[in-house]
Order: C-alpha cells, then sequence, then structure tokens
C-alpha cells in the first residue's frame, strides 16, 4: 500500500474557557479534539462522522490550521503542516483547501461570482484580467455551472448552485486534499445527490484526496473509502468502509448505525432499535476513562478508569473499546452488530424495484 | 374510516415585492382517525405553508389564503377551519389541535420555566388550575420522557438538551388531548441519535393517547418509521400519494422514483447516486404545467401545457376526468359510496407518464412521451418503453419530441438550467 | 484591486447606478427623504446665491414682518422677519450651514474614531477589545450637555467646540457597532474561507471586512447626523452653541421664542426647517440600510 498522502497524530484542539473580561484566566478547557489520530491514502475519502458537537468540524479545521492545534501533528504530502511558519503556511495553503457547510456565509454577500473563485488566484498572484476570466469560466463549467453566472452575486444562487460555487473556489488553486465540512447538510436530498456525485466524479478527474465530513451515516459509507466514527473528541472507530458497516463494533458506532431511519416501511417498522439513554456529556467535563462509558450497555468497572486505545480487531479495522475483546462481553457486542447489520441488509434487498435514470456524470460528458 | 380532517383545493399565496407567490396549489387530503399521515417535501414545496395555513399561523399579509376548505370533524361539531373567527381558530390551536415546530428552542419562551408553559397550555385551554394543572404537567412531562419530571418541572429551557426540549413541545402539544398533532419537522434539528429517541416517543404515544398525526419531513427514513400514509409534495401541489409500503415499494411519480434513488443506503450497492438533475421549482410562475417537468426524464410536450390530475396507479392508468387541476379529479372521484375508504387507501400519482402501463392506453389519453424520454427508460432498465409495443396511435408525433430533451439528459453535471 | 476584478464583469459597473434608481423610485419615502436631504444640502452649499438677502442685513423699518401671505406681508421677505429686521428665509438658509457642519463633522470625526478603534477591538479581539471598550464606555457615561457647558465657559462658545464634543462623544457608539460588525464579519464563512486561500490580514480586512462595514455605517451615519443636527439646535437653544450672532437655527429659536405670542413665525419657521431636514434624514437612512444591503439587490427582473 502506498504512503499515506495526509497523516494526522495525536491531533489536540482545546478550548480555553475564560473568566474576566479585562483581567481573564482560563479557568478549563473545551477538548473539542481529543487525541486524534488516521491517515488518508491519496485519491481516497475518508469519511468523518459523528453527532453535533463531537469535534469533527474542529478535527477538520486543526488539520488546514484554520485554528492552532494545542498538540499533535498533521503531515499533508510529506509536508509537516503543524511546524509550518505563517509565511510558508500561507504558501502551503493552495494545496490544501476547503468546502463549507454554509455556503451561503461562506461567501461573501458583496462579492461577484468571478470575484469570488478568482480571490485565490489573485492572492496567490495572478494578475492578467484575461487569464483570471478564463480560469474562471473553465472552473464554473467543471462544477457544472454556466460560464455566463460569474456575473451574479451569490444570493442570486439556489443553494446546491452556491455550493457548486464553493466548490470551484475550492478548486481554483488546484488543491490536492480537500476538507469538505459538511457540504450538503444543508441542501435538500435531491441536490445533495448532484452534489456528492459532483465531488466524486471530481475526485477521480484531478485525482483529489478528501476528508468528508457529514453526519449522516449513509452518506459517509457511500462517498468514503475509509470511515472514522468519532464521538466527544475522540475516534471510537476507524476503518475500511466495508469493514465498518459489515461489522460496526464499537457500541456507539452500533447505535448510530441502529439510528439511522431507513426508508423501507416494513423493516423500518420492525426494527428493534438500540436507544442510547441520556444525553452527550459536555466536552469541557468529558467523562473520565472511556467518553463513551457514561451511555454504554456494556461498560464495566475499566472503562470508567481506563482510556481505550485503538486496537486492530480485523485488517484495516480499528476500535478503541475495552470490551470488544472482553472474553464474556466481546461475543455479545460482535453478537449485536451482526443483527444490525442484518436489519440493514433486509432494507437493501426490498429497495424500489425501479431505478431513476442513471445520469452518471462521470467524465464523458 | 371516519376522516378527521378533510382538507380540499388548498390554495395558499403571497404577496412579495417580486410578485405573486404560489406557496400551495390545490392541495386536497384526508386524515382518518389515528392515523399517522407523512407529509414528504423539500424546501419550497408547500409542506409547511400549507399545514400552517391549516391553523392560520401564516402571517396575513402577505400570505393569504386564497382558496379551500379544510373541514376539522371534533367530537362536537364540525368545522372549516379556514373560514373560521380568529377567536375560535385561537381557541383550537394548542387545544384540539397541536403543533411542534422544527426549533424547539426558539419555541419556548427563555425566561419562563418548563413547568410554567406546559401550564399555561393546560390552563387556557382546561378547566384544570392551580395544583391540579401543576400534577397534570408533571405527568406530561413523565409522559413525554423526561426524568425525574417533578424537579425538571422547575428547569428553564436552556437547561435542556435540544432532545429533551422537543420532548417538552411534545407535552405542550398533547397537553390537552388534542385530536390532531401536526409536527413540522420536529427532528430535522437533531442528532440521529436523538431523533431516534423521539420517533419511538412519538410512535408510543400515538398508540396510547389514538391522536391523528401529520407529520411532515424531508427525511424518507423518518416518515418510513412512523407514517400510515403518506403524501408526497413538489411545488405546492400533491405529486403522489398512497399507502406508505406500496408507495416506497412502487413509487408511481418520477420525482418520488428519483427522491428515493437519490437517498445512499446502509448496505448494498449503488455506485452512483440518482440525480435529479435542475433546481427546485420557481414559485413566481402560474401553476399551469407539471411543476417537476423541467426536471423531469419523461417529461413530454403535455406536461408543459397541462398539470397533470392525480391517476390512480396500480392496475394500469384510469383517468379520471376533469383537467383542470387535482382537485377537481379528486371530487369527480368520489360518489358517496366510494368516500369510504378508498380516498383513504387509494395509490395516486399525479403524472400524465404512465410508469407501469402494461395495459393498452385509453384513446383519449395524452401521447407516450417522447424518444427522448424512453431512451432514459431504457437507459434506466426499466425495459422496452411503451411506444415500443403501443399501437400507431400511441406513437409519439414528431411535434412532441421536445428538442431540449437530449441535452437536457446528459447535461446532468449541471445543475443550473433553471436560474 | 477590487477595479480590477471588477474589469471582469462590466455589466456591475454598469447598471449600478440603475439598480440604486430603481430601488429609490419603489420606496417612496426614501426618494421624499432623498429630496429633502439634497434640498437642504444644496441651500447650504449655495446661500449666497439663493438667499434673497444678507442673513446679517438689519433692517429696522420692517422688523418682526409677518410671512409674505399674511396680512403685512410683503413677498420681499417671504417667511417675514425678525426683530431686528433681518430676512427670515435668508437666515434659515444660511443656518442650514452651521447644521450640515455640525452634523457632517461630528460625524466624521466620530465615524473616523469608531472605526479605527471599533475595528482595532472586533479584529483584535481579547485584552485591547476589553480596555478600547472600558474606554468607549467610560466616554459614553458621560453627560455630554455638562461637557458643552463646561468647555464652553472654558474656551467660549464656537462652532469647533461644538463639532469636537459631538464628535467625541458619539464616538463610543461607532465603536461598538464596527467591533460588533467585524466581530461578527471575522467569524463569518468567506472570512474563513479567504484564510484557507491564504489571504493575508490586510487583504481580510480591506477586502471582506471594512466593504461590509459600509452599509451599517452610513446608515448608522445619516441617523447620527440627524440626531447631532436636531442637538445642535437644541444647545443653540440654550445659549452653548455658535456665538448669538451666527445665523443657527437654534439661535433663532432662542430667540424667536420671546416673541412666540406675538410673531410666532419667528419660533415656527427655524422649528420647521429642523423637523425637515431630521425627518429627510431619517428617511434616507432608512432607504440607504435596505439598499445597501447586497441580498436586497437584484439584477434579474
Amino acid at each position: 500500500m502506498s504512503e499515506p498522502f495526509v497523516r494526522v497524530e495525536n491531533l489536540k484542539q482545546h478550548f480555553p474557557i475564560t473568566r474576566g473580561v479585562v483581567f481573564s484566566k482560563q479557568v478549563g478547557a473545551i477538548k473539542a479534539v481529543d487525541d486524534v489520530s488516521f491517515e488518508i491514502y491519496p485519491g481516497e475519502t475518508l469519511g468523518l462522522v459523528g453527532e453535533s458537537g463531537c469535534g469533527k468540524s474542529t478535527t477538520g479545521r486543526s488539520i488546514l490550521r484554520l485554528y492552532e492545534p494545542t498538540d499533535g501533528r498533521v503531515t499533508i504530502d510529506g509536508t509537516e503542516v503543524t511546524a509550518l511558519d505563517d509565511e510558508a503556511l500561507r504558501a502551503f495553503r493552495p494545496r490544501m483547501q476547503m468546502v463549507f457547510q454554509d455556503s451561503y456565509s461562506s461567501l461573501n454577500p458583496r462579492h461577484s461570482v468571478a470575484k469570488i473563485i478568482s480571490e485565490p488566484l489573485v492572492i496567490q498572484g495572478t494578475r492578467d484580467q484575461r487569464k483570471l476570466r478564463d480560469r474562471v469560466a473553465e472552473l464554473l463549467e467543471l462544477v457544472g455551472l454556466e460560464a455566463d453566472h460569474m456575473r451574479r452575486f451569490p444570493h442570486e444562487f439556489s443553494g446546491g448552485q452556491r455550493q457548486r460555487i464553493g466548490i470551484a473556489r475550492a478548486l481554483s488553486l488546484n488543491p490536492q486534499f480537500i476538507v469538505c465540512d459538511e457540504p450538503i447538510s444543508a441542501l435538500d436530498v435531491s441536490i445533495q445527490a448532484q452534489v456528492v456525485n459532483l465531488l466524486k466524479s471530481l475526485q477521480r478527474e484531478l485525482g483529489l484526496t478528501y476528508l468528508f465530513i457529514a453526519h449522516d451515516l449513509s452518506m459517509v459509507r457511500h462517498i468514503s473509502d475509509r470511515v472514522a466514527v468519532m464521538y466527544l473528541g475522540k475516534l471510537a472507530e476507524f476503518g475500511r468502509y466495508d469493514r465498518i458497516f459489515s461489522r460496526p463494533l464499537h457500541p456507539y458506532t452500533q447505535s448510530l448505525m441502529s439510528a439511522v431511519p431507513i426508508p423501507v416501511p416494513e423493516v423500518e417498522k420492525k426494527r428493534q432499535q438500540i436507544l442510547l439513554s441520556g444525553d452527550v456529556p459536555s466536552p469541557a467535563k468529558p467523562p473520565p476513562g472511556c467518553v463513551f462509558h457514561t451511555r454504554c450497555p456494556f461498560a464495566a468497572e475499566r472503562c470508567r478508569a481506563e482510556v481505550p486505545q485503538q486496537e486492530e480487531v480485523e485488517p484495516d479495522h480499528f476500535v478503541a473499546c475495552h470490551m470488544v475483546n472482553d472474553p464474556t462481553v466481546g461475543p455479545q457486542i460482535t453478537q449485536r452488530a451482526g443483527h444490525i447489520v442484518e436489519e440493514v441488509k433486509a432494507a437493501s434487498g426490498t429497495g424500489p424495484d425501479r431505478q431513476f435514470t442513471p445520469a452518471r456524470d462521470v467524465g464523458n460528458r | 374510516m371516519e376522516p378527521v380532517l378533510d382538507v380540499r383545493d388548498l390554495a395558499v399565496q403571497f404577496e412579495t415585492v417580486e410578485g405573486t407567490l404560489h406557496a400551495v396549489n390545490g392541495v386536497s387530503f384526508r386524515l382518518r382517525r389515528g392515523e399517522t399521515l407523512g407529509i414528504v417535501g423539500e424546501s419550497g414545496s408547500g409542506k409547511s405553508v400549507s399545514m400552517m395555513s391549516l391553523l392560520r399561523l401564516i402571517p396575513e399579509p402577505p400570505g393569504k389564503i386564497h382558496r379551500g376548505r379544510a373541514l376539522f370533524y371534533d367530537a362536537a361539531e364540525t368545522v372549516d377551519l379556514l373560514s373560521l373567527s380568529n377567536r375560535r381558530i385561537g381557541f383550537l390551536r394548542g387545544n384540539r389541535i397541536g403543533y411542534i415546530f422544527q426549533d424547539p428552542m426558539s419555541s419556548l419562551n427563555p425566561l419562563l420555566t418548563v413547568g410554567i408553559q406546559i401550564r399555561e397550555s393546560i390552563e387556557r385551554h382546561t378547566r384544570l388550575s392551580g395544583t391540579q394543572a401543576k400534577q397534570r404537567a408533571i405527568e406530561l412531562l413523565e409522559l413525554v420522557g423526561i426524568p425525574s419530571a417533578a424537579q425538571r418541572y422547575g428547569n428553564y429551557p436552556h437547561q435542556f438538551s435540544g432532545g429533551m426540549r422537543q420532548r417538552v413541545m411534545i407535552a405542550i402539544a398533547i397537553s390537552c388531548d388534542p385530536a390532531i398533532l401536526i409536527a413540522d419537522e420536529p427532528t430535522t434539528a437533531l442528532d440521529v441519535t436523538v431523533q431516534a429517541q423521539i420517533l419511538a416517543l412519538v410512535r408510543r404515544l400515538t398508540q396510547e393517547l389514538g391522536i391523528s398525526v401529520i407529520w411532515i419531513s424531508h427525511d424518507l427514513g423518518v416518515i418510513a418509521s412512523l407514517a400510515d400514509r403518506v403524501l408526497v409534495m413538489y411545488g405546492g401541489t400533491v405529486v403522489e400519494r398512497g399507502d406508505v409500503e406500496e408507495l416506497f415499494t412502487s413509487p408511481r411519480h418520477p420525482y418520488t422514483v428519483g427522491l428515493l434513488g437519490a437517498l445512499p443506503k446502509l448496505q448494498g450497492g449503488e455506485e452512483q447516486l440518482v440525480n435529479i438533475r435542475g433546481t427546485p421549482p420557481s414559485l413566481f410562475s402560474s401553476p399551469t404545467q407539471c411543476p417537476f417537468e423541467p426536471r423531469c426524464p419523461w417529461a413530454f410536450a403535455r406536461c408543459k401545457t397541462e398539470r397533470p390530475p392525480e391517476f390512480f396507479a396500480g392496475t394500469g392508468r384510469v383517468y379520471l376526468g376533469g383537467t383542470e387541476s387535482a382537485s377537481t379529479t379528486q371530487d369527480t372521484a368520489e360518489s358517496p359510496e366510494q368516500e369510504a375508504d378508498e380516498p383513504f387507501v387509494a395509490h395516486r400519482a399525479a403524472c400524465f407518464h404512465d410508469l407501469d402501463r402494461d395495459q393498452e392506453r385509453d384513446p383519449s389519453e395524452p401521447p407516450a412521451p417522447a424518444q427522448g424520454a424512453d431512451k432514459a427508460a431504457e437507459a434506466a432498465g426499466i425495459g422496452a418503453p411503451p411506444s415500443a409495443r403501443g399501437s400507431a396511435s400511441t406513437d409519439p408525433p414528431p411535434a412532441h419530441t421536445d428538442s431540449r430533451q437530449p441535452s437536457r439528459l446528459t447535461g446532468d453535471r449541471t445543475g443550473a438550467e433553471e436560474l | 484591486m477590487s477595479s480590477r476584478i471588477n474589469a471582469l464583469d462590466p455589466s456591475q459597473t454598469r447598471s449600478w447606478l440603475g439598480r440604486t434608481l430603481h430601488y429609490l423610485l419603489r420606496d417612496k419615502a426614501g426618494a421624499f427623504g432623498l429630496v429633502l436631504f439634497l434640498f437642504v444640502v444644496l441651500s447650504a452649499v449655495f446661500a449666497p446665491y439663493v438667499a434673497p438677502h444678507s442673513p446679517l442685513q438689519q433692517d429696522l423699518h420692517s422688523s418682526r414682518m409677518p410671512p409674505a401671505w399674511h396680512e403685512g406681508g410683503d413677498w420681499e421677505h417671504p417667511l417675514g422677519t425678525d426683530n431686528l429686521g433681518r430676512d427670515m428665509l435668508s437666515r434659515i438658509i444660511y443656518g442650514s450651514r452651521v447644521s450640515l457642519t455640525v452634523g457632517f463633522f461630528g460625524v466624521l470625526i466620530s465615524m473616523s474614531l469608531g472605526l479605527v478603534l471599533g475595528a482595532i477591538a472586533g479584529y483584535l479581539g481579547g485584552r485591547v477589545d476589553a480596555v478600547i471598550m472600558a474606554i468607549a464606555n467610560l466616554f459614553l457615561a458621560i453627560p455630554y450637555l455638562l461637557l458643552v457647558v463646561v468647555v464652553a465657559a472654558i474656551l467660549g462658545r464656537s462652532l469647533i467646540n461644538v463639532i469636537l464634543i459631538f464628535g467625541l462623544t458619539n464616538a463610543p457608539l461607532f465603536v461598538r457597532i464596527t467591533r460588533g460588525e467585524v466581530f461578527r464579519i471575522r467569524k463569518s464563512g468567506y472570512v474563513e474561507s479567504a484564510v484557507s486561500i491564504g489571504a493575508g490580514r490586510a487583504r481580510i480586512l480591506g477586502h471582506h471586512i471594512l466593504p461590509n462595514l459600509i452599509g451599517p455605517m452610513v446608515t448608522v451615519a445619516t441617523f447620527e447626523m440627524s440626531g447631532m443636527i436636531f442637538y445642535e439646535a437644541g444647545l443653540g437653544f440654550l445659549g452653548l452653541s455658535v456665538p448669538p450672532g451666527v445665523p443657527s437655527w437654534g439661535n433663532m429659536l432662542a430667540h424667536g421664542r420671546q416673541y412666540i405670542t406675538f410673531s410666532p413665525w419667528l419660533a415656527a419657521f427655524p422649528g420647521l426647517a429642523i423637523v425637515v431636514t431630521s425627518l429627510g434624514m431619517n428617511l434616507l437612512g432608512d432607504w440607504l440600510r435596505d439598499v445597501l444591503d447586497p441580498k436586497l439587490r437584484r439584477t434579474a427582473s
């Protein structure tokens, strides 16, 4: 296997909680990301999934150094991003880009589309008007818009189109790595598919590497090669998508998967869902030991005391759970995984018996 | 089964600086006692506006209920919600008809304890007061699964998590034993594990209390898990309706088909998600054609000139007569004898193109789709397009071939035609 | 830089005026406000050409003449004369110069201060922010009337003093607004995305933050200007603004008060001038707030 393109090692992002205004002092920290490590291979997509407040977006921003990481190391294509000084970082930025969740606020409302998409080029030194215009037109067509659209303003576009503009801007500097921060969460279902298909075809055409952040497990499965499940600032499970989706072993991944409603009524109505009790603890005061132990049905004494490490339960499948290999509880967990996957499989067998026009927007247009 | 709500030909418009916005265009449906009716649609489909206008919650002006009737068969009397006085509709709201909004935070007053807010609703609509009302409020909190309800009674909304707040909203909505509960995407802002908790709660409550529920959602999975029947809305109209199992397993409207195909799955494979090309419809143009036509791969000439009425699905298409609007169709479908059950269970789709035509067409029927569309159907693996088997009379005359068709089918990377 | 990018789409500059006119015509109140405002500004600028008489020219023979349409009035003095026989219309026209000068320069000073300090506080945050805001709040706590009285007592009555005092005491308002806006914009998605494409601080300030401040700033400035004109008149009425000889609306008002029972026009016309100017600027401000919001601008349709 080739070398990882992006390597994240022990990334920590703690935000200080301060009290007092003029003479403030730190009274604590929100551990938004706490000791997270993973790799992304070239041309692959890593799906980072978790619920709100789990630190997935923060992880993406820390990797791009939109936040200054508290600790840890991020290496992209051999360059240690976390070690770059301001000047070097600015020079490196073209190689790593971001597509934002809220396409409305991430586009300056006062700038025309031409200005928005050409801004990265201008910053990086292109001055020739003709060249800029040609590049903007090319990018707009690449993302499925028309060159004429460059004269318009963001508010004249629908949500899906604005997201395409955001993608065009991210692509303008020919990046190799793109963090997609919930790029489809705010879009309608029919538009989500358009954007995801676009991202996939761009990946194939341009050889991009993605970190795809989402809360929708099924969309993550659809787009990812590898999946990382995050809970309260830590990775619960990490591995190849087929491994995780055919054998979800972390109790949190299990409840997440079980909670996704499946659009097949006869299966969905009979499903035995695993309901989590209680709420997510505050990241300012995460529970000791395994952060999930307060809601985990399998939690034992050890889980309350000791932080579990990622263990490779099968090739390309890591789980951070003490109980998975426990001689008595382990089999129960594995059995539950089988049960969940069974239910989901039943659903996929009885899907709609007809396919819509398979508009494969591959490179053959 | 007896209906508890009968909505006929509801149309709602908004006057804006840009012109008249046709938010809802002739929506008709019935809600049976004790059933859960799911309404699926994307933003701008008119699903929330139509429900809010039933309780007259839309701001007037700029909004205006243009036409329609909404008969509410309450225990004591039958009233038309759309023509009631403001005072009487105010009495029904939160009393006989409960409403849950999407955002639990902004629907609760941050300055009052949740207990007081539940009590307020109870005291306004029932004879209970004082300690009795408090007792009832605590019972309700217990009913919606809030642990140590008696203590939580005195807490403020900000002390609750999003899921707990939504439980409080449900408690308020059911506090007066409503006949109908309208839930407007109450789980959209919640995480998926919290959503699962709320869905389980609602399922339990509807069984225990026998409330009729209208559940609005854009999430087909949520609808699958709760609803008995479904309305699919698009561009201010109902494009398909039917029993939830049937509608999900054999959708008849191209939009529903596309919507189901656009969803990724948790198991099994799909290499590519189905693209519904184009953008949601503009509601400014007056509704004289099929709202889905610009995005539909099966669209043909007639779809542009006429709004398709609802056709029964299943055993070939039966055209019910009347071409003005869907509502006309429904009215004609209801002879008094039929009225009993058929309008509820029938699976109908508002589309001229018969997706499962295995019978000869009625001669008065519209021509078969243009060639481009047939290619699309072929490409989709639907089997031989009907026109290939049809008689000469059903073959599309060349005039119907839409010259835009081929480009639309291939130009799928764009999403920008309808700016 | 921005002009270069604008060259990418010429339609932008060409249609700007048309769009603005379109919006002006649609909003009748805004158009009315603009007309009033322009009327006042133009008469102040061209006062020597517009005014029929010198504002200082006395004519005791025709003192306290009523307006022309009244019995005993004369079209020589359309709005009548004051007790020294000075032409009321001319004095009101010249008086607008004082009002507008105070309004314009007062706002200029407070807005410049506010923009700089507010932008620093909002952009840097932390301790700098805390200190600037503490000072701003301190200034906000000083009653401006007291300050005027003290300054007038020490330095004498002069236009410059009034302007400086207004400029300083109103600066905290602009500091607050600027800081809030900068803070909001700095957290916005498009600034974050500018950072992610390698934009430096200067570019973010110049291209993303300042242009987005223009809308709220211009709007607040209009309201503030109208406020200052109002307050200047108030100070004039109390005899704390410009020296008594200078024709200003406040002075005229104070003057006319003595004769209000016999010659009400002496107080009524300057009062009317103040009301009309304030009204015009407030209507204009409301309109600007809408026009400068890019979300309301639409090129299509």
